[in-house]
């Protein structure tokens, strides 16, 4: 059963906290919050068939903050004595400048949070590194059976346990256990002159025995090497205009890339990004209906609350091609009256919070995948992809696809070599005509970057089919 | 004023003897052989938005990174609680983790006799405190001289003026110990222009960054460039898709050169997963590029008198002429590749060395940016490129561009929603003019370059 996190974990007590909450509560102070956060992250990776490396780094520490009006003062310690807390609490409430508010903090009532989404695999976080190692022996050796040609197996294991506590001057104690792991695989093949590479991975807020069960490991190793393989044939992707069909699952980074960004709510509140002011506006054609999910058991992506304690939610973002919500944090929900949806989040206790996204996905639709492909007489069939880009302001966006083919006369042809797709994010989801009935999440890979910050996200997507995009290859 | 964080005062000789004790306690656990490193630092971060402070982050920081040897096994830790028990659970740790993977015949730490024996003074640190009010000052005139300098920038995603000093210390089994300190000061400002008719926004960005407080560009003339590159992106277009010359400007150049670079990393290199494997001693790019990293350029941002395993930094000729004559390397990838380290090694606290450039510069030619713009009949002057469309194992090239659309030696409109795309193979040969504009913005530096012609998408 799940125990609330205490306090106690970081030699901190309540009153000790509740003191300083009551230091940062000067008079034009709106928020304050303190953010203790001890991590433990552990990793082994191989390459040329041994496990030569292993690694453990341990932090600990507390954010502490305060909002006013639209000032944010903030500090952090990796020390935890009260005077720490005190000078912490002295610099974040700078940005306020005023005299101590008339009102107390209301002392905070310890709550747990509302779910346990990933419950089990706590207990199984810890692992024994020797089994880690096998785990990783077993991919090079499946990799390498795949196909004699497979040159070089790079795999590595990644695991983080997260434990943090949140005290709000709006009265939550609240604490949460954040397991988080990851299988990464990449694989060189060779033939004569020819070098390719192809990649796998897949995780989640997932305990070991995950990439045991069913042999995942096996296939995400298999997965790394086909796509390697397949690449030793590629074609020079072609250059310009054409219809895209995207596969489901991890080609969802189009989404989080196009639409999301530009969704959460500091930009919008700034007016600094393409999507300012379009709330209740056509931003997609009518077979769309995008959301942000953080309440997914065990995704990567997924939270049983956010970073200012704030339990997460499904967002409805783009509701039947019209855009319904922004996603927030306690300062832009405040600042913009708008709802709060649990999307708060930050790197670490060194950050600060930002809406960010969790798992964004499209609802499945009505067509049938084989049709979608069918339809297009010459364009691009794209499977998986590497990173994605985009400029809020003008809403430009790009995604690298990393296996993709050609489809000649409705038919899935000859594999091309990586492109990247450009787009305009306001404007590319109203030229999507198909949309699949064959929703797939992605494996549990992303990691989304925002003012320097990375943090764990998920994607989704039914395959789908795009009109015209933009495909940057070198060929006419 | 703000105060000081109390606790954590300490000095290099502190650190030094917190290092000997943990190597000692290493020792005991059975350790061969090992290395740390120690780091602190502060920080002061301020971000004013629309003339009102919109951010405030100070901090103070400390972690330390252990590598063990048990014969030929290795592992890595690093922690931020430096108490007696947790230094002691970290040694054991280590131990127990290095025991469990597999032995790795090249692994080591350098041989004793390579390490740096003397560290000179680079002038990489400035003791000046820029305080809280100085900060939202620059930061606020930075912003205001944007807006003052066209009132089609109309609003902002804010600027942000950083200051931060801190101290590495790196010992070994060997008995170096090396330590210095180091400051950065920098001013970033982002404005936003707004065509009228359209209400179109567009955003871009200017900056600096310095080792040196005085040494920084006044925030006006900071923010006046910023808002000289937002309003020329105004009326952005697309172009057809044609073959044509690509002229980058020097920081878009930058980032061509760090493709460069890791593709002569040597961790690249003996995994087979760079495009310029067993290319040593061939021309692998025009005869006009000749191609430095210096680890002693004196105040260099990327500067540091030794590098991540405790061996002198130097400066390596990396390309001359077109022609590769070294990788990057640190012991381990050198031993890989049977060559000795170039003092290349780069060491996060908590993991175990890899490969990173210091001072990486191209060397500037005779021609200036608008001499070399001048020189193209039509093609494409870019100045921002987005997304991660680079496979470092084959050299193919794909990104989002945006810039200037070049018309008869002139910048004719700006343009957007277009890729450039080739292969860095290819690409570093077509390197046709180097310009005569090298300024260091960062550890990779590059004048404006021409490349005879590469494939854009758009229309």
């Amino acid at each position: 059963m799940f125990e609330p996190v205490q306090l106690a974990k970081f030699g901190v007590t309540e009153l000790e906290a509740q003191h300083a909450l009551d230091r940062l509560n000067v008079r034009d102070v709106d928020y304050a919050d303190l953010y203790f956060e001890s991590r433990t992250s552990e990793s082994v990776s191989m390459e040329e068939g041994i496990v030569k490396r292993a690694a453990k780094s341990v932090s600990q520490g507390v954010g502490v903050r305060a909002t006013a009006g639209e000032k944010t003062g903030f500090a952090y310690s990796d020390e935890l004595t009260r005077k720490d807390l005190e000078i912490a609490a002295d610099t974040a409430r700078y940005i306020a400048n005023s005299p101590k508010g008339d009102s107390p903090v209301p002392v905070p009532t310890q709550r747990r949070p509302t779910r346990d989404l990933y419950p089990i695999e706590r207990a199984k976080a810890e692992v024994a590194t020797a089994d880690r190692v096998a785990l990783l022996n077993e991919i090079d050796a499946e990799a390498r059976r795949y196909d004699p040609r497979i040159k070089n197996v790079m795999a590595s294991f990644n695991t983080e346990y997260k434990v943090v506590v949140v005290a709000t001057s709006d009265g939550a104690l609240v604490g949460d256990i954040q397991p988080l792991s990851r299988l990464q695989i990449t694989c060189i093949a060779e033939d004569r002159d020819n070098r390719q590479v192809g990649s796998f991975g897949g995780g989640g807020r997932v305990g070991f025995e995950y990439y045991r069960a069913d042999n995942r490991h096996l296939s995400y190793a298999r997965e790394a090497a086909r796509e390697a393989i397949l690449n030793l044939s590629a074609v020079d992707a072609p250059a310009g205009v054409m219809p895209v069909v995207l596969a489901g699952g991890w080609p969802g980074i189009l989404l989080h890339e196009a639409i999301g960004h530009g969704l959460e709510a500091d930009f919008n509140r700034k007016k600094t990004s393409a999507f300012s002011s379009l709330v209740g506006k056509r931003v997609a054609s009518d077979v769309c209906t995008i959301v942000d999910d953080g309440t997914l058991p065990f995704r990567r992506g997924s939270l049983n609350m956010d970073d200012e304690g704030t339990p997460t939610t499904c967002t409805t973002l783009i509701e039947k091609g019209i855009l319904r919500r922004y996603i927030t944090d306690k300062l832009n929900a405040r600042l913009m009256g708008i709802p709060l949806t649990g999307n708060g989040r930050r790197e670490n206790y060194q950050s600060v919070v930002l809406p960010r996204m969790t798992n964004t996905f499209m609802l499945a639709g009505e067509s049938d995948p084989q049709d979608i492909i069918r339809s297009v007489k010459k364009g691009l069939y794209a499977v998986s992809f590497g990173g994605g880009q985009v400029d809020i302001t003008n809403g430009k966006f790009v995604f690298s696809a990393s296996e993709a083919y050609l489809i000649e006369d409705g038919r899935i042809t000859t594999p091309v070599k990586g492109a990247t797709l450009i787009g305009n994010g306001p404007e590319i989801l109203t030229k999507v005509s198909m949309v699949g009935h064959d929703l797939k999440l992605d494996n549990g890979i992303g990691t989304c970057g925002k003012d320097g910050q990375s943090v764990p996200v998920g994607v989704g997507l039914p395959t789908l089919k795009i009109e015209e995009i933009t495909v940057g290859g070198t060929q006419r | 004023m703000l105060q000081e964080f109390s606790s954590q005062k300490d000095t290099a000789n502190g650190y030094a003897q917190l290092a000997a004790d943990v190597l000692a306690r290493a020792k005991a656990c059975g350790a061969t052989e090992a290395d740390i490193v120690v780091a602190d630092g502060e920080t002061l971060s301020v971000q004013v938005r629309v003339g009102a402070v919109d951010r405030l982050t100070k901090a103070r920081e400390k972690r330390l990174g252990l590598r063990v040897f048990i014969g030929k096994r290795s592992a890595t830790t690093s922690t931020s609680d430096f108490t007696q028990d947790s230094l002691k659970r970290l040694v054991a740790d280590t131990c127990t983790l290095a025991r469990a993977v597999v032995e790795d015949d090249v692994s080591g730490l350098p041989d004793a006799t390579q390490m740096a024996t003397e560290q000179p003074s680079l002038d990489l640190y400035d003791e000046t405190v820029v305080n809280t009010e100085t900060q939202i000052d620059w930061a606020k005139r930075g912003e205001a001289a944007a807006f003052a300098a066209d009132p089609r920038v109309t609003n902002s995603e804010g600027a942000e003026f950083d200051s931060s000093s801190g101290r590495v210390v790196l010992a070994n089994s060997h008995g170096f110990v090396g330590s210095y300190k180091s400051s950065n000061f920098s001013l970033s400002v982002s404005p936003i222009a707004t065509e009228s008719g359209t209400g179109a926004m567009q955003r871009d960005a200017w900056y600096e960054v310095q080792r040196k407080f005085a040494r920084l560009a006044s925030a006006e003339s900071i923010g006046q460039e910023a808002a000289r590159r937002a309003i020329r992106r105004l009326g952005a277009r697309k172009v057809a898709t044609k073959r044509v010359p690509v002229v980058f400007d020097q920081e878009t150049a930058g980032s061509l050169l760090a493709n460069l670079c890791s593709a002569v990393s040597g961790y690249g290199l003996y995994k087979r997963a760079s495009f310029l494997l067993d290319k040593m001693g061939q021309v692998i790019a025009s005869d006009l590029m000749t191609l430095y990293d210096d680890g002693r350029m004196v105040g260099g941002l990327g500067s540091r008198p030794f590098d991540g395993e405790g061996l002198a930094t130097r400066k390596n000729t990396i390309v001359e002429r077109g022609v590769l004559k070294s990788y990057l390397l640190d012991t381990y990838s050198g031993k890989k590749l049977g060559l000795p380290s170039t003092g290349n090694a780069s060491r996060s606290v908590g993991e175990s060395p890899s490969v990173g450039p210091t001072n990486f510069y191209l060397v500037p030619g005779v021609k200036s940016p608008q001499e070399i713009i001048g020189s193209v009949k039509e093609g494409l002057y870019v100045t921002e490129l987005i997304g991660f469309g680079i496979n470092m194992v084959t050299g193919d090239y794909s990104r989002g561009a945006c810039g200037y659309w070049i018309e008869n030696g002139e910048l004719a409109y700006p343009v957007e929603e277009i890729t450039i795309a080739g292969n860095l193979k290819q690409m570093l040969k077509d390197i046709e003019v180097i310009g005569n504009d090298l300024v260091f913005r960062g550890r990779i530096a590059s004048p404006t370059l021409k490349i005879s012609e590469m494939m854009v998408a758009g229309n």
